[in-house]
């Protein structure tokens, strides 16, 4: 029956008269899309410039022992090759900058959401975007000069001159806009009649808050969560600078500590010849991270469009 | 009438005349308010700091020598001019390039994009996932393609090219936010008086886009004068003694700050404090002039 109607109405619809093909709109629907499909050439470029080299690199090296391997010496004499403690590094570094940043966001985000009256709102949203604009070189420099001598001096916390610890609080006050932005629009979208409902049932801004707001826009809270997460795997200046290039398994925060992206940046600056096993050495550690922070970011990807998808 | 079912769990909610039990609730309240505005105090706090520590040890080395001088070995000749001018061109190029690559995406994916196709869906994707994926891969790129594989080298051109695919994501999405804040009406206004497709868009949708257009650009070129770690990889190197050149070699701000940084030597990291407040300037003023330009323009239709 309805597919008959569709078959009815449709030529009606069609047969509109268009008088000529306007090539010059073709042109413009070409270009767009041209442009369009840089972004898609650039994740190609990102893909190919690290699988090729890295092939080149497991010819050398076996990925068994580059990836079970715990010793992480590519640049002595007698060169180790195991990225397991480069992997712990910049987990250690994730985790504590994770607990900063996820309780602190979300505590801004809820403030924002659901406390703030929209003038503090208007005032206090710029100010956190200055805090998520300020160069990581800038925040590197005050965690190595500021947050470790304040640790040692202040606080009595034993910690080397380069340290996962004050990276990773820096790291993770830098993360707080990136969780509390991404939150407070999961917690905006939940609408005003579950919370509405809440107060006519008797319950105090505490308990909407964290009851009914908080739940409806989890899978936006996690989806923040696990972006900030992938950018604190991803972030390179700060640990470069603070926590040093010490690659050792530990999961003491105090100690200095390598992570991949302080490798990476610490060995590509130029002096390493091109087509050496260090040079390759580059683009294995570059995949792995890649790899890392792509599967985050797609989990990420999807839990925003779940959330989207209920409620707008 | 009112049967209460026996096994309806109403423990928890309060009765209304149980004293004790509402100031509890309100003091649950405050303390949970108190926490917030901790959370919100830490941030800003911290922030507050950074700004007021980087100033107070660069102080002594924020002259005119640190605008206009050569880098040098002995800290206190040294200056950051090549490093200024550099992140100067730098900027120049990544808005010559990523604001129209930015934008006509931008337009393709809110205008012409069938959402119905893989492929669109799959451009989309695509950006959403580069706009999180490290910098410092970018710069693995830059080293692969642009640096060794072209062979253009460690130069500036390289080093824009690189940022600009940085901040692309970042241009994408603010001017995506921008087209779509513009109400359909006026595009179905300008379809009934007869325009064509790109006359809706130039001629109606993208006059009424700019002011997110240029905010998103601003943040974006901020984000790239700021970024340090794909320069390292593509070669801004330490010392350079000259002004740089398009297709010279070069050194960028922070670059210069990272290897003042490095220096074991105290009175680099006064110079390193110094170029961080000269960054900070340059940064968090073109942030101001975004957020003014959004909320002047921000329009309601």
């Amino acid at each position: 029956m309805t597919t008959a109607d569709a078959t009815v109405a449709r030529p009606a619809a069609t047969t509109l008269p268009r008088k000529k093909v306007r090539w010059g709109e073709q042109v413009v629907h070409l270009v767009l899309f041209v442009a369009a499909a840089i972004s898609v050439l650039t994740t190609v470029g990102i893909v190919v410039s690290l699988v090729l080299p890295a092939l080149d690199f497991f010819r050398e090296v076996s990925p068994v022992d580059f990836f079970t391997g715990t010793t992480w010496a590519p640049l002595f004499l007698d060169a180790q090759f195991g990225v397991v403690p480069l992997v712990v590094g910049t987990f250690v570094i994730s985790f504590w900058s994770a607990l900063v940043a996820f309780p602190l966001g979300i505590g801004v985000a809820i403030y924002l959401s659901e406390y703030a009256a929209p003038r503090a709102t208007a005032f206090l949203k710029p100010i956190l975007e200055i805090l998520a604009a300020i160069p990581t070189v800038v925040l590197g420099y005050f965690a190595l000069t500021f947050v470790t001598p304040f640790l040692r001096d202040q606080l009595n916390v034993q910690v080397e001159i380069f340290n996962a610890l004050s990276a990773s609080l820096v790291l993770g006050i830098m993360l707080i806009p990136t969780v509390a932005t991404l939150s407070e629009d999961a917690m905006a979208a939940v609408p005003r009649d579950l919370r509405d409902g809440g107060y006519a049932l008797g319950a105090d801004k505490l308990q909407v808050s964290t009851r009914i707001v908080v739940p409806a826009a989890v899978s936006g809270i996690i989806a923040a969560f696990v972006l900030a997460f992938s950018r604190a795997v991803g972030e390179t200046m700060i640990v470069l600078i603070a926590a040093g290039q010490l690659a050792q398994i530990t999961f003491d925060p105090r100690e200095t500590i390598e992570t991949i992206t302080a490798f990476i940046g610490a060995t590509g600056n130029g002096d390493v010849p091109t087509g050496s096993t260090e040079y390759k050495t580059i683009f294995a550690v570059g995949l792995t991270l890649f790899v890392m922070t792509l599967v985050m970011n797609l989990i990420s990807i999807r839990l925003v469009r779940k959330y989207r998808e209920v409620y707008e | 009438m009112t049967v209460i079912e026996p096994h309806v769990e109403r423990d928890h909610v309060p009765a209304p005349d149980d004293a004790t039990t509402r100031q509890g609730r309100a003091w649950k309240n405050r303390l949970f308010k108190l926490a917030m505005l901790f959370c919100m105090f830490v941030a800003f706090g911290t922030l507050a700091v950074l700004l007021v520590d980087t100033l107070v040890t660069g102080w002594p080395a924020l002259s005119s020598q640190l605008l206009t001088g050569l880098p040098s070995t002995v800290a206190g000749e040294a200056g950051a001019r090549p490093a200024i001018l550099a992140t100067l061109y730098l900027g120049a190029l990544v808005l010559l390039f990523s604001v129209p690559i930015g934008v006509l995406t931008a337009i393709y994916l809110e205008e012409y994009a069938n959402r119905e196709r893989w492929w669109n869906r799959a451009i989309e994707v695509n950006i959403q996932n580069l706009a999180a994926v490290p910098a410092i891969v970018y710069g693995i790129l830059g080293l692969a393609f642009i640096v060794r594989g072209i062979g253009v080298g460690r130069v500036v051109l390289a080093g824009g090219l690189i940022l600009t695919l940085v901040v692309l994501p970042t241009v994408v999405v603010a001017s995506r936010e921008a087209i779509r804040s513009v109400p359909d009406s006026i595009r179905q206004g300008a379809f009934a008086l007869g325009a064509t497709k790109w006359q809706v868009v130039w001629r109606q949708v993208l006059p009424a886009a700019i002011p997110g257009m240029a905010t998103g650009a601003i943040l974006a070129l901020s984000r790239a004068v700021g970024e340090t770690a794909p320069l390292i990889m593509v070669g801004a190197i330490t010392y350079v003694a000259f002004n740089p050149t398009l297709m010279g070699p070069y050194t960028a701000l922070p670059v210069q700050i990272y290897n003042w940084t490095k220096q074991p030597d105290a009175d680099f990291q006064v110079l390193a404090a110094a170029g961080a407040v000269v960054l900070l300037v340059i940064v968090l003023s073109m942030n101001a002039v975004a957020i003014v330009l959004r909320n002047r323009y921000r329009r309601q239709w």
